[in-house]
């Protein structure tokens, strides 16, 4: 594993200047997925969303690779098209390089509008790694939710309120509908682990055929949280268990990280604005509810990875 | 008509005509965005304690914004042409080498400085 030393002498290839919020998940997401991509050519697509509007802004950008924007729904069949297009041209010899395809793509581009162009992509076994930079909810637009939106969560779009306590439904697993497509390599990381970040990434670019990466990636405006605590908030979601790390490479499941003990979901959305109704006086069983989804998924991914189905020790 | 006859994105000016813009809007300057400058959005700034530093380079790894400038595998400067401020280089650091500071104090001490002089 290289060192922070070795990999601050990578050239950066996402500059400063970029026009995401004041410490935007993003900005460290991508810039620790191209660090990861050092000594390949890249090519990076977008799906719309915050990412893409905030880099792409003309006449400037943000990249120092080849970059290409399409449409919201369609960062899949975007990146898979030039991939195509790209083998074509050095079978007949007219690009000689090697190259390495990327999408980013927040949750709403990825979850929701581009799913089927994602599916398709990895159905077809294009060389390329697709990135869900999932931050929980429209972002862009202003903070609308999202099938990534997690239970109980306020939006614009789900607000908490006398009628409704934030979103209804639960949080769609995207990961596991990834995995369900028998690709060579699928993982879930986040941010506050950086290795494992780094070690994800370049296995995705690595293996021959399609991979997916699902970065939880936080937003300080959506979540309202304390802006300089991405960090703490992110690790929170893992050792709550709420967004578990594991991978899964050639249809094999691994749990990459075991919490030492039972870290109650609060721990999580206490610091947390989007959640701040769920802590009102008689909304206790909002929160229990809450609870048992994340044991049960919890419990089911355990299994899934061949480990023994158990809560960790209170 | 000569739609997007540009392909010099240096030369886009926002007072000039549609017809005039490159094609289909392309960039053809990888990485432009460095010469626009977000370290004015900045309201608090990091600013870099020396000795107390042991160049781990947690901060550089987690600006979102690629305003740690490392050198040599060591923390050398702060870029604060884009640095926004968000503070989460200080936080991050293990050994309190980052203080965030007020834009207002500093610009408060600055004409302080000016009047005495
Ligand atoms: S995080 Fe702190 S100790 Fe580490 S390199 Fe940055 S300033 Fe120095
Ligand atoms: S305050 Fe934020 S933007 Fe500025 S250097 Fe620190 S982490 Fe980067």
């Amino acid at each position: 594993m290289a060192t922070l030393k070795e990999l601050s002498k990578v050239e950066e290839r996402f500059v400063g200047g970029h026009r995401l919020c004041a410490g935007c998940g993003h900005g460290i997401t991508v810039r620790m997925i191209l660090n990861a991509a050092e000594g390949y050519n890249v090519v990076v697509g977008c799906a719309t969303g915050c990412l893409e509007v905030a880099s792409t802004i003309y006449p400037y950008t943000a990249w120092k690779c080849s970059f290409i924007h399409n449409a919201f729904e369609n960062a899949g069949a975007t990146i898979s098209g030039v991939e195509a297009a790209y083998k074509a041209l050095k079978r007949r010899g007219k690009v000689n390089e090697e190259f390495k395809f990327i999408a980013f793509g927040g949750d709403g581009g990825t979850y929701d509008i581009g799913l089927q162009s994602l599916s398709g992509a990895m159905e077809r076994g294009h060389n390329m790694v697709y990135v869900c930079l999932d931050n929980e909810a429209y972002m862009n637009t202003g903070i609308q939710r999202s099938s990534a939106t997690p239970t109980g969560a306020d939006t614009t779009t789900s607000p908490a309120g006398k009628v409704i306590p934030g979103k209804q439904q639960p949080r769609k697993d995207l990961t596991a509908i990834m995995a369900a497509h028998n690709i060579p390599y699928v993982a879930q990381t986040a941010i506050h682990n950086w290795q494992d970040v780094h070690k994800k990434a370049r296995k995705a670019l690595e293996v021959e055929g399609p991979a997916f990466i699902n970065v939880l990636s936080p937003c300080p405006r959506g979540w309202r949280y304390n802006t300089p605590d991405i960090v703490e908030i992110t690790k929170l979601a893992v050792e709550t268990r709420f967004w578990p790390l594991f991978e899964v490479e050639n249809g094999k499941w691994k749990l990459n990280y075991k919490p030492k003990k039972y870290v109650p979901i609060e721990e999580f959305l206490k610091p947390q604005g989007r959640f701040r109704h769920l802590f009102k006086p008689g909304n206790e069983h909002l929160i229990k509810a809450l609870q048992e989804e994340v044991d049960n998924r919890w419990l089911a991914l355990l299994e899934r990875c061949g480990e023994t189905p158990e809560l960790p020790p209170r | 008509m000569n739609f997007g006859s540009g392909t010099r994105t240096r030369v886009v000016k926002a007072d000039m005509k549609w017809y005039e813009l490159t094609k289909a809007g392309n960039i053809y300057e990888p990485g432009n965005a460095n010469s626009y400058e977000t370290g004015d959005w900045r309201s608090i700034r990091p600013v870099w304690i020396e000795d107390r530093c042991i160049h781990c380079l947690f901060c550089w790894r987690y600006c979102p914004d690629a305003s740690v400038i490392a050198k040599d595998g060591k923390f050398e400067k702060f870029d604060y042409k884009h640095c926004k401020g968000c503070g989460i280089c200080a936080k991050v650091c293990p050994r309190n080498a980052i203080d965030m500071i007020s834009e207002d104090e500093i610009e408060k001490a600055k004409e302080a400085n000016k009047d005495e002089n």
